[in-house]
């Protein structure tokens, strides 16, 4: 019995140990993957040619600037909406609205999130994408700035969730010490509660970003795909092409192994470089902040 | 495409499944016929295929895509029957199957129209080749500049991998011009569907754009054409593509070894009229007759 016993804690160890580790190794051969068909880029295509500022790969044009700032283009306008309006619903879910607006309006942001991109895509190219033509006079509505409503949008509900978890535990007692010592519910709500969750809010916003730069679908229907050079916010204004659009489009169709193939892979590597670049600052402004609160705590 | 891609594969792995010698229940023997080539017909060489197996069961057909030039190489290699192109042969192609007793002999089998379309509200409608040319490669910005309202012109197009983008290209922007290194402006919006496009035009009077005249549907505007300034200005139709007078039509073809015999015979037989031509207009494409 004892035995039988050892053995099934044995194995359960190890079955949790595995699973802890899979994320690393799936992480690691992913990467290793991509720099495999990527790197040969390097190779065949001159850094000047690669940086440079056109994108036409049937004519042996791969600049890619083009596609990182349009790529960074709409994630910043996804996050300037996503951000205050996923915290500010976070806040109002977790801090101030009743407990039955709270267990209604939880399960509808979190469906929204469940929403198909696709779906997202063909509302902006029917609805939204007309609309902005018309309201802001441009000439066409397949811009960044339809990509970063959608992309703000669907990141809303990530950053929402992840938020209102967060704020929900801070314990009770710091609110409470807080209004104590006089503090108005929104002083409680800036200076207490928020700073005391910052790691987790933090976070919503790292993985709303996240889920903005790496979605494909929408932004391939609505920003135009036109592989223009953004400059400055300006440029959400017209039309744009991202990384992401631009690997989906044209994989299909790409010979093996040839020069295109290794450069959408080379695409593939920066878009992951980059998300590896927003995780890590993320977790090191989350890590101090960590440290100094314990400091202040003990 | 990709599409395309995995259903030509499905079916030459169904063909290729198909029971053959003992145990199959059809006693009638079976001839094949290979036939390969081109992406822009494939879709339209498979339709033939099932309709033909289905009129005649004894008959197997393999279809594969891989590009015109794929398809005229096994001609040349003597692998296939029939080689599909969207292009015609070329002299080199012609002195190679030369030198392997193989005589390329050339099937007009369809026709394949590429119209340019705007919004009903544009009241510009008809344009030079040279001025669609210097529309997409973005000498001109405003529709103003080609006889039309003061409002910027939003140009769209199919993604690179289209065969359509690389037609257009070459036929309208560069002119037919081989040496010609005209690139389409990089603020051309390039639309991963034909559906795409026909939206944007549908509610944009800004926009431009181009599909085969099979997917347009009556609701847009369809440009009239002239090859050079002076020139009779043409709307694309069954007729004017027959006659030659559209300018950005072109021939789809198959090449076969010689003048066809038998089975291979009295297939492009079929193909040429009745319902195989029907088949060709369904598909978007211009029948030849």
């Amino acid at each position: 019995m004892e035995k039988d016993l050892n053995w099934r804690e044995f194995i359960i160890t190890r079955l949790i140990k595995f699973s802890g580790y899979s994320a690393i190794i799936f992480v690691s051969l992913i990467f290793f993957f991509l720099l495999k068909e990527g790197l040969p880029t390097l190779s065949e295509v001159p850094l000047g040619d690669l940086f440079a500022l056109r994108w036409y790969p049937i004519e042996s044009y791969y600049g890619i600037l083009p596609l990182i700032t349009g790529s960074l283009l709409v994630t910043i306008g996804a996050g300037i909406i996503a951000v205050p309006f996923g915290i500010g619903t976070a806040i109002y879910l977790s801090e101030i609205a009743p407990r039955w607006v709270r267990n209604l309006l939880k399960p509808l942001v979190e469906l929204l999130g469940g929403l198909p991109s696709v779906v997202l895509g063909f509302l902006g190219i029917l609805i939204l994408s007309p609309a902005l033509r018309v309201s802001l006079n441009l000439p066409t509505g397949l811009t960044a700035l339809s990509g970063a409503l959608l992309l703000g949008g669907i990141a809303i509900p990530t950053v929402v969730s992840i938020a209102e978890d967060a704020l929900d535990a801070v314990p009770k007692s710091y609110r409470d010490a807080a209004l104590a010592l006089g503090a108005t519910r929104w002083q409680t709500i800036w200076r207490v509660t928020l700073p005391a969750a910052r790691s987790g809010v933090l976070t919503a916003v790292m993985l709303g970003v996240g889920r903005s730069i790496g979605e494909t679908m929408t932004v391939m229907m609505v920003t135009g795909n036109a592989p223009a050079l953004a400059t400055g916010l300006g440029d959400l204004f017209s039309p744009i092409r991202t990384m992401t659009a631009t690997i989906a489009a044209e994989m299909g169709e790409v010979a093996n192994a040839s020069t295109h193939y290794h450069v959408l892979f080379f695409i593939g590597m920066v878009l992951f470089i980059i998300s590896l670049i927003v995780n890590v600052t993320a977790s090191a402004v989350v890590f101090r902040q960590k440290k100094r609160a314990e400091r202040v705590l003990s | 495409m990709k599409r395309i891609l995995i259903l030509t594969l499905v079916f030459v792995f169904l063909v290729s499944c198909s029971p053959s010698g003992e145990g199959a229940t059809d006693s009638a023997p079976q001839a094949y016929i290979e036939n390969k080539g081109s992406d822009t017909i494939v879709n339209l060489a498979l339709a033939w295929a099932e309709q033909y197996q289905s009129d005649y069961p004894n008959i197997r057909l393999s279809v594969t895509g891989g590009g015109s030039g794929t398809g005229i190489a096994a001609l040349v290699n003597g692998t296939v029957d029939i080689a599909n192109a969207s292009r015609q042969i070329k002299q080199k192609e012609i002195d190679l199957a030369a030198e392997q007793g193989i005589v390329p002999v050339e099937h007009i089998i369809a026709r394949d129209a590429i119209a340019v379309i705007v919004n009903p509200e544009n009241p510009v409608t008809e344009l030079t080749l040279k001025q669609i040319s210097d529309i997409y490669s973005g000498v001109y910005t405003n529709w103003s500049e080609v006889g039309g309202d003061d409002r910027p012109i939003v140009r769209l197009s199919r993604e690179t991998n289209s065969g359509t983008h690389v037609y257009f290209l070459e036929t309208v922007l560069r002119l037919g011009d081989k040496e010609s290194k005209t690139l389409f402006s990089t603020t051309t919006l390039l639309l991963p569907s034909s559906e795409g496009i026909i939206v944007e035009v549908r509610q944009n009077p800004n926009a431009i754009g181009y599909d085969g005249l099979g997917y347009v549907p009556h609701d847009l505007k369809v440009i009239a054409i002239a090859p050079e300034e002076g020139d009779e200005y043409i709307l694309p139709s069954v007729e004017t593509v027959n006659s030659g007078t559209y300018p950005i039509a072109r021939d789809l073809y198959m090449y076969t070894n010689g003048e066809p015999k038998g089975i291979v015979a009295e297939y492009l037989d079929w193909i040429m009229q009745g319902v195989a031509q029907d088949i060709v207009k369904e598909l978007g494409f211009v029948p030849i007759n």
